[in-house]
């Protein structure tokens, strides 16, 4: 996984709630076996006029111009500014591999659902909660100033404007800690073999139609 | 000290290590893997050299884009008519083979959904911790399983290492006393849930459903509302076990015999919160209230009683859901005001790990029964969540019920519900749905879904709108729950 500590970014917004993984990553990209190569196909049903197919070359197809990432000044956006609730629906960590394999580092907004926020720490991209009445402010700065970039600190847990101004933001101290170091967290949880095996263990006699039934 | 919730006891069973960071391991007893989520995980294991942590608690099947028409799926997996489909079928089952784990083929007895084939296998248990890379897993919470989707990244670790990292959730209860009308089922109580706490609700918590609807609702029911809990923004839904549950289980494939499951039964026994249990967060429905559930629009809380009229956008004076009404609006190409029984159908799809099983097979076909479909509606999908629901509908006759309405009667798979195959709605159609998702594109690009219980889709499908299937015949008398 790869390491996140500071980064500083152009930002696009998406101004819609409940912007759901299938809207994120359509559901025939799903098809493929493969970890990468989702980018192009990041938000498909939005940015483009035709309907997508998966290993089609997305060069020449049909851009949606009202679409946000399709206009200009926000080309090679790496911060996404989002409203409630992104990420709800599947649990396909399609999107967020589609999200950073587009060029997104970090995204923000008031609320994520759940499963998505979880996927996200677990491949290096940082979701960032801020407050509502903050990212409606961030959203109208961003729209009133073309080029307008955002750091966000990990280390500091700050997301920090053109002007300076600092967002604390939370985080949890086990997805952080993975983040910065972009740790493999099975070798991590590996260290503790013994604990799971006399754990596993003791289960396997508490509780033993549990074990061996499926063969 | 105020006594634990279900989900307490549940987490206490399987906590492995609290380490100091706020993370735990919890233990995993369950783990169900599908085609699309899996194959990362499979990869990345082979990569680092590594083999699952044991064997017998995994088990295996195809069913997100396999081919549910019976003549492609006789012809197997080659027969799959889509190459990346087929890649991805196939990669599965040289994963299993490779990796050793059990796995019920495409055309296998025992394959279906992986929420429908884990309970009637016996493959999931009460009491069990359950993870699958699907958000509806938390299905396996109607018997008081804690069950949770989950990442590929996740699918990984937890094959590697047979623990999941993870921080413990809120406890929520949504208690829904009383009865329900008649024709009123399981899938209209959770969809009324979720019209009431929103698609973010239950976000950061485990819910426990209790009080007398759910007593007196089947454990298949209980599975359609533990199914929907992430629609209401929860990872976890859960029922505490009782008599039923317990019945429930008895002489399943994978579930224990003679003194063992006597033991598993006094286990299973103590899966319900204490009395005295707090939870921090308590809502309550009366049954009597909660009629026949439609949505109108792109995320399940757009959802409204039958007897409703589609909302309008002017009337919203919250600047953010006049833009989501407008949009949703939009998309689904409705104007606010209509009433909702005036929803056009043009396909109708009954089917989904929400929606599939022998019951809910039954409740489309007692509505179907010596009926025909609308001339207006194109196409009729009725899809078993597996070979044991196919197998248990045919020797009741109800495929012949559904095929003389004038009824698609196909293959156990998701189907229609992700349109990962060729089930699928064209751009602008209407759709009647047992699913569990009203997204944009969600069952096709452009399609316009509408969430309902199988009753109602099949008399929609009849009717050609949405229609009352209370008052549809006079004579029909629904399901009690």
């Amino acid at each position: 996984m790869k390491a996140f500590t500071v980064h500083k970014g152009l930002v696009a917004g998406i101004d819609r709630a409940n912007v759901d993984t299938d809207m994120i990553i359509p559901k025939q990209f799903l098809k493929s076996i493969k970890r990468s190569g989702f980018g192009p196909n990041l938000f498909d049903e939005l940015r483009y006029l035709d309907e997508g197919k998966p290993g089609q070359d997305c060069s020449d197809r049909p851009l949606n111009k009202d679409f946000i990432l399709n206009q200009p000044r926000y080309k090679g956006a790496s911060v996404l500014l989002t409203r409630d609730n992104f990420g709800c629906g599947s649990s396909r960590e399609h999107a967020p591999w589609a999200m950073e394999d587009y060029g997104f580092r970090a995204v923000i907004g008031p609320s994520f659902a759940d499963i998505f926020f979880n996927n996200c720490f677990k491949i290096g991209l940082l979701p960032v909660v801020l407050k509502g009445s903050i990212v409606d402010r961030l959203f109208s700065e961003v729209e009133e100033n073309e080029g307008y970039e955002l750091t966000v600190d990990l280390p500091r847990q700050v997301v920090v404007t053109p002007s300076g101004e600092e967002f604390l933001f939370d985080v949890d101290e086990f997805g952080k800690g993975c983040l910065l170091e972009g740790l493999d967290e099975i070798g991590l949880t590996l260290n503790d073999l013994d604990t799971i095996r006399a754990y596993e263990a003791a289960r396997e006699k508490d509780t033993p139609w549990l074990f061996g039934a499926i063969k | 000290m105020a006594g634990k919730t279900l989900y307490d006891k549940l987490w206490d069973a399987h906590l492995v290590k609290q380490r100091g960071d706020g993370s735990a391991l919890i233990y995993i007893d369950r783990h169900i893997l599908h085609e699309v989520t899996s194959p990362q995980a499979f990869e990345g294991l082979r990569i680092a050299g590594r083999k699952p942590w044991r064997l017998d608690m995994n088990v295996a099947t195809p069913d997100h884009n396999i081919s549910t028409d019976s003549v492609e799926r006789a012809a197997g997996v080659d027969g799959i008519p889509d190459e990346t489909s087929r890649i991805q079928v196939k990669t599965l089952d040289d994963n299993c083979e490779y990796f050793g784990i059990r796995e019920f083929g495409m055309n296998e007895m025992g394959q279906g959904i992986v929420h429908v084939m884990g309970p009637e296998l016996g493959a999931s248990l009460p009491g069990m911790t359950v993870v699958c890379g699907d958000s509806h897993t938390a299905t396996h919470g109607a018997f008081a399983c804690l069950a949770h989707g989950i990442g590929t990244s996740e699918v990984e670790h937890v094959l590697a290492t047979q623990c999941l990292v993870t921080k413990k959730m809120k406890n929520m209860l949504i208690v829904v006393d009383g009865v329900l009308g008649n024709g009123v089922t399981p899938k209209d109580v959770v969809l009324a849930i979720i019209g009431e706490i929103g698609t973010a609700g239950g976000t950061g918590c485990a819910i426990e459903f209790a009080g007398q609807v759910f007593r007196d609702m089947s454990i298949e029911g209980r599975m359609t509302v533990c199914n929907m809990a992430i629609e209401a923004g929860a990872r976890v839904g859960m029922v505490a076990v009782d008599d039923q549950t317990i019945e429930y289980f008895e002489g399943r494939k994978f579930a224990p015999t003679g003194e063992v499951w006597d033991q598993a039964v006094a286990y299973w026994e103590t899966l319900q919160s204490d009395t005295d249990a707090v939870f921090d967060t308590v809502v309550a429905l009366k049954g009597e209230d909660i009629l026949p559930q439609v949505t109108w629009g792109t995320s399940p809380e757009m959802v409204l009683p039958v007897t409703g009229v589609i909302p309008r956008s002017e009337d919203e004076t919250d600047p953010a859901k006049k833009q989501g009404i407008e949009q949703a609006l939009r998309y689904m190409g409705l104007k606010g005001g209509t009433p909702i029984t005036e929803i056009p159908v043009d396909r109708v799809f009954i089917g989904s790990c929400t929606n599939s099983r022998i019951e809910d097979m039954r409740a489309a076909a007692k509505v179907a029964k010596g009926r025909k479909v609308s001339g207006s509606v194109k196409q009729v999908l009725v899809v078993p969540g597996s070979q044991m629901v196919k197998a248990q509908a045919e020797a009741e006759g109800l495929d012949k019920i559904f095929i003389e309405a004038g009824m698609d009667w196909r293959e156990p798979g998701c189907s229609m519900c992700l349109a990962m195959n060729a089930d699928k709605l064209g751009s602008g159609e209407h759709c009647a749905s047992t699913s569990n998702r009203n997204f944009e594109g969600r069952q096709g690009n452009g399609g316009r879904t509408h969430l309902v219980s199988p009753a109602m889709a099949a008399a929609a499908a009849i009717a050609g709108h949405i229609i009352d299937v209370r008052t549809f015949d006079e004579t029909y008398v629904g399901e009690s729950a």
